[in-house]
């Protein structure tokens, strides 16, 4: 039997709940043993080419490239899980939502205090920004989420098991935290 | 307890009380936790958040605010209720800015502690990022409205317990929001630090300054523990 494949992404945020992944320290030889990894920026693969078991987002949206990656690890992920506050709510990018696009950009390209000679960067390259920081289930539906700021390496071990097992999540009290 | 308490029963749970309690307060003395966030203790009930919902006798009811009586049947913990009181919560997430990571009432926050012990993993409802005034205006408290869940608990501790006017209610509806007694801002207030009021808020909406931070995360109070084991302490010990 095939391993179970795992894609992982990385919209709008710190790359923390990556680094807490991370932090399941020597058990991530287990999890090498459960399971493959596809798409990932662990292991830099950077676009689908078949189905996915499971995909573990983690970030808001707040570009029309998060868009089209969140809608792209809908399409091919069975099971979609949002990890972090910034996938969950916004998180801290979500700061600049009560204030207009607009006043944000100027106050950080043009008016600023350290700004000589500003302008807004408009590169075509550049995705553009959306009128406001959203959550991921905002955008595409969300199967599973896992909150924390990040969400403890013990969340995600034991998450990412039980849903490989196919097991009830169950998370003691102390591991479910919103910061 | 004296001759003329009264006895009813909580999730079927026996429970004896005095004439003047309110069920929450006969369920607090009994070691039954009753969710709750507009409820403080020291101060007269407000019934404003109605997370203390409960059924007496099959109806509805503030426990906050409503009398004990003899043979009263009150319906505290089951599904119905904790799915209710979980969306009152999750309602008071997404009407306000609630910025858990960056907040320094993370971890000792009633809001936060309440959505942990309610199961809530994570609001889903539209979120809708009101646009809300700070007032930093005064030099030892801030009052951050963002995370505001209009429990009045400053405006009752300002008037009953400090024996002041600092706080108050304007507007109404989705405008509705906490007012000082000052045209120019908090720092014009007669609030002092150390008021009941600057510090009896459940979420971080008021705190003082230079205070933020100081616990480390894991000794905070509801790190472990869910909100309400000290009341249900009482209870398993005796």
């Amino acid at each position: 039997m095939t391993k179970p494949l795992v894609a992982t992404g990385h919209f709008t945020g710190c790359f923390g709940c990556h680094m807490s992944l991370l932090d399941i320290d020597e058990r991530i030889l287990d999890l090498v043993q459960l399971v493959e990894f596809d798409k990932s920026p662990i292991n830099d693969i950077k676009t689908f080419n078949r189905p996915v078991d499971i995909g573990i987002i983690e970030g808001g949206v707040s570009n029309s490239e998060n868009v089209e990656f969140l809608r792209e690890f809908r399409k091919y992920c069975k099971i979609l899980v949002a990890i972090g506050s910034c996938a969950l709510t916004g998180g801290v990018p979500a700061m600049r939502n009560t204030v207009p696009l607009k006043e944000c950009l100027q106050e950080a390209y043009l008016d600023g205090p350290t700004i000589v000679n500003g302008v807004i960067p408009n590169d075509p390259e550049l995705p553009i920004l959306l009128d406001r920081v959203y959550p991921c289930h905002e955008v595409v539906k969300i199967d599973y989420f896992l909150p924390g700021c990040p969400p403890s390496g013990d969340t995600l071990f034991n998450a990412i098991v039980a849903l490989l097992k196919g097991d009830a999540l169950a998370l003691p009290y102390e591991l479910v935290k919103y910061d | 307890m004296s001759k003329d308490a009264v006895t009813f029963t909580i999730d079927g749970v026996e429970v004896k009380a005095k004439p003047d309690q309110t069920i929450m307060e006969a369920a607090d003395a009994a070691g039954i936790y009753i969710p709750r966030l507009c409820y403080h203790k020291d101060l007269l009930p407000g019934g404003h958040c109605r997370v203390c919902t409960v059924r007496v006798n099959g109806r509805p009811a503030n426990a906050c605010t409503f009398p004990v009586n003899s043979g009263i049947v009150v319906e505290n913990d089951t599904e119905e209720l904790k799915a209710l009181r979980r969306d009152i919560i999750e309602m008071l997430f997404v009407e306000g800015n609630h910025y858990c990571p960056s907040c320094e009432a993370s971890g000792k926050c009633e809001l936060q502690a309440m959505a942990y012990r309610l199961e809530l993993l994570t609001p889903q409802m539209p979120y809708a990022w009101p646009k809300r005034e700070l007032d930093a205006t005064h030099p030892d408290v801030y009052l951050d409205r963002d995370r505001c869940i209009l429990c009045g608990r400053c405006v009752r501790a300002s008037v009953q317990l400090d024996g002041k006017r600092v706080f108050g209610f304007e507007n109404r509806g989705a405008q509705k929001r906490i007012a000082v007694d000052s045209a120019t801002g908090m720092g014009d207030t007669d609030l002092s630090a150390k008021d009941r009021a600057a510090s009896i808020c459940p979420t971080g909406c008021l705190t003082i300054k230079r205070q933020g931070y100081l616990t480390p995360v894991g000794k905070r109070p509801y790190d472990k523990v869910p909100i309400g084991s000290d009341i249900e302490k009482k209870q398993a010990a005796g």
